[in-house]
């Protein structure tokens, strides 16, 4: 699936054709609206590599920048699920 | 509305193929990856091949961040397939077509805005070079203490080219700039995958933009730029980290305002007044941040390795980079004593005051023991590598003095 800009000289990445991103996050509740909300835009290395040096406080910052800063279009209930997830598999509790 | 489908949770979930080295052998070897950074790196990093490209450092896919292994680094200039990607976008150029690429000059403050091929850029104006290190201002960040989140850069988002282009004053000529002109405004083709997150759009003062050295790119190292170093042209701007270097170059405005937006207002910002920094970005300034502009004096051994292995009375070579925000590197000095006496090392061939500064010593270890082996750089304004890291909530401009431990027999 390539999208291609009318009229420009530039195809644009394929998420398709980016078949070597393999990479996994822990099992675990809310790992299913963490991939459905966050892989649109970023691959699931992003909180890996950040991690563990993050307490819930930490997470739910980085959680909202996606949200404020990036325009994620992550509901509230989601953004909770995810700063939960987020805290019990790759933060350092507290 | 996210304009493409979220396929990637497939994708991550796809099985994984075996990888050039395992996470094991990336977590134990120090030129590949160094010690210090948070766990989850040494968990996920991976060497792998982007078209184009050696193995580097996989950080990230997508954004796509891969950091050059402190082993490439072996002379002052980087080769091109070594040289470390970054991108701040997942929304990045795939296929170019370099006779369809158009650079746009315009903006409010241009009187007669302007169109140029790549061909014209190349035949219309002289043909300028520069050696210069490009640096992402993250560089080291995974390093800081306490961490802070971001790409956990190593030590190898950082390389040195020789780069022709064009110059931007040149261009800028030709589009009748208005006295009010403030700031320059660039803008690469890369693209932001949600429509609520800010394209990724910096500025740069006039006063560097009308820089002699300042340019626009279409050559790196003698060969066109890498596909994912900003093919068909990107902006170099010589002595200021790399966030200024705008990639897959296709939009220049001339401003009569400070540009807003997040990623000049929020983002790349450092504490106002913290570093010793002599270029400041005025018009972007406040009495709390200001954008960061110029790198700070820095160096890296690049062999040995951490955990060297050698005998008494054996000789090996120390050899490193170093490298400041332009005004050139003055001085290397070396400890092998943890940083007790201090001499001077020798400074290979000068490439110019942006370039890589090789430097070497000797080394002769008198007896058995761990020897802490450590080299610190200072440039001809007087700034030198600190021993203590000056925190700031993004880790920008960490050149702390990083001992290496060697082993002596």
């Amino acid at each position: 699936m390539w999208r291609i800009l009318a009229g420009s000289a530039v195809v644009l990445f394929s998420v398709s054709a980016q078949a070597q991103e393999n990479v996994q996050l822990k099992p675990g509740a809310g790992l299913q609206t963490v991939e459905a909300n966050c892989t649109a835009c970023h691959s699931l290395d992003y909180p890996r590599i950040n991690s563990v040096f993050l307490k819930r406080q930490g997470w739910e910052a980085v959680v909202n920048k996606m949200i404020n800063a990036f325009g994620a279009p992550i509901k509230p209930a989601d953004a909770k699920v995810i700063v939960d997830y987020l805290t019990e598999n790759y933060g350092t509790g507290g | 509305m996210i304009s493409r489908r979220a396929v990637m949770a497939g994708g991550a979930l796809a099985l994984a193929g075996a990888g050039p080295l395992s996470r094991a052998a990336l977590a134990a070897d120090d030129s590949v990856l160094p010690r210090g950074l948070p766990q989850g790196v040494y968990d996920t990093a991976t060497l792998e091949a982007l078209p184009g490209k050696k193995p580097l450092i996989k950080l990230s896919y997508r954004p796509p961040n891969y950091e050059t292994p402190l082993s490439y680094f072996s002379s002052e200039f980087t080769p091109n397939e070594s040289f470390f990607v970054r991108y701040h976008l997942a929304g990045i150029p795939e296929e170019i077509d370099v006779a369809k690429w158009q650079l746009k000059i315009g903006g409010e403050g241009a009187g007669k805005p302007l169109e140029l091929s790549v061909n014209e850029l190349r035949s219309d104006f002289e043909p300028v070079e520069v050696a210069a290190v490009c640096q992402c201002s993250g560089n080291r960040r995974g390093f800081s203490e306490p961490h802070v989140t971001g790409v956990q850069w190593g030590l190898g988002a950082v390389g040195n080219a020789l780069w022709k282009g064009a110059r931007l004053k040149d261009v800028l000529k030709r589009v009748d700039l208005r006295p009010e002109t403030i700031e320059i405004v660039f803008n690469g083709a890369d693209i932001p995958v949600a429509d609520g997150t800010p394209d990724f759009i910096k500025s740069l003062p006039l006063e560097k933009a009308l820089d002699d050295n300042t340019l626009i790119a279409y050559e790196m190292n003698g060969a066109p730029l890498p596909h994912y170093n900003g093919f068909p042209i990107r902006m170099i701007v010589p002595g200021w980290t790399a966030v200024y270097w705008v990639k897959h170059l296709d939009t220049i405005e001339a401003s009569t305002k400070p540009l807003a937006g997040f990623w000049m207002k929020n983002a790349y910002r450092i504490p106002t007044g913290k570093f010793p920094i002599v270029q400041h970005f005025l018009t972007q300034m406040n009495a709390t941040t200001e954008p960061i502009t110029e790198m700070v004096v820095n160096s890296m051994v690049t062999a040995p390795q951490h955990g060297h292995t050698m005998r008494a009375a054996e000789t090996i070579e120390v050899r490193g980079l170093a490298w400041d925000g332009g005004y050139g590197v003055k001085r290397v000095e070396f400890s092998v004593d943890g940083g007790q006496v201090w001499r001077e090392a020798e400074l290979g061939k000068d490439a110019g005051r942006f370039a890589f500064r090789t430097f070497s010593f000797p080394f002769t270890p008198p007896s058995a023991g761990v020897y802490q082996v450590m080299a610190r750089a200072s440039n001809s304004v007087g700034q030198t590598q600190v021993e203590k890291l000056i925190f700031n909530p993004a880790g920008y401009h960490n050149n702390v003095i990083r001992p290496l431990t060697v082993n002596v027999l």
